[in-house]
């Protein structure tokens, strides 16, 4: 892995989640749009927590994309899995919220998964010589490919 | 919550999950079909890369799917509990995610990304309670 391919993961991680976070601070400023009164969501727009917020989704589904482009999604998906850690710390912090004993088991969990799959290879290069036999590669192409048949 | 409401709930949160591996699978498979986004921006830049998403039908497939997958989590959540529905979506997709990938896509999904599937999976359902 390049740094830039942890970068962009990293914008996976943290678009997602400061970007649920800010839509949902803008929102309470806004307060409830009715579905009969929907033209409420154009008001909301002006609100520069909701305007943030949705460049951040924006600004995560580019690195979403682009990160699928050369990792698999078993490998991707772990990240965005993070951002839940990122909302958890940013309620505790930012927004001063308490956070249970089971909800650091939550994030204690996800960091390990993260950590674990962000260890291995991140492409799976198929075999198109008669069969499906997959042959998992570095994401790093500066590094000459490593093959790992244990799926 | 008597019995056939709570079958409702599970089937939406089924329903929810499906739609939300599909759009997963379908805009992996795409991003895979056009390649190494890097490779196509130095050839064609970011305008032709941007174009090359915007021509794959599998990825406006996938859009609608997450599209649909979300309006179906909005409708669920305005007569289901959040508490249930919320982390059920969120954790179970990761382990659909998984064997779609590994069946559909043909992943090399090796032990290493199945304890992370899990790991995820278990994570994101105590973090979301």
């Amino acid at each position: 892995m390049t740094f830039r391919r942890y970068l962009i993961l990293g914008a996976v991680m943290v678009g997602a989640s400061v970007g649920d976070t800010f839509l949902s601070k803008g929102m309470k400023q806004v307060g409830p749009v009715s579905l009969h009164h929907l033209a409420g969501l154009l008001i909301a727009l002006k609100n520069p927590w909701v305007l943030s917020g949705i460049v951040f989704l924006i600004l995560f589904f580019a690195s979403y994309l682009t990160a699928l482009s050369w990792a698999d999604l078993t490998f991707v998906l772990p990240a965005t899995g993070f951002g839940y850690v990122i909302i958890a710390l940013l309620s505790k912090f930012w927004l001063q919220e308490t956070i249970s004993p089971g909800r650091w088991f939550g994030i204690a969990l996800i960091t390990l998964g993260v950590g674990f799959v962000t260890r291995g290879p991140s492409y799976t290069n198929h075999n198109h010589h008669g069969s499906e036999e997959a042959v998992t590669v570095p994401a790093n192409p500066g590094k000459p490919a490593k093959e790992d048949q244990s799926a | 919550m008597n019995l056939s409401r709570e079958a409702s709930v599970w089937a939406m949160i089924g329903v929810i999950v499906l739609l939300a591996t599909m759009g997963d699978v379908l805009i992996a498979g795409a991003m895979r079909e056009i390649g190494d986004f890097d490779v196509i921006r130095s050839h064609a830049g970011l305008k032709g890369a941007i174009l090359a998403v915007l021509r794959n039908g599998r990825f406006f497939s996938g859009l609608l799917c997450m599209a649909l997958s979300f309006f179906s989590l909005l409708f669920a959540l305005s007569w289901a509990d959040v508490s249930l529905v919320a982390p059920a979506c969120a954790a179970l997709t990761f382990v659909t995610d998984a064997f779609a990938a590994k069946w559909i896509l043909k992943e090399n999904v090796d032990r290493r990304r199945w304890i992370a599937a899990v790991c995820v999976c278990t994570g994101v359902f105590f973090l979301s309670r």
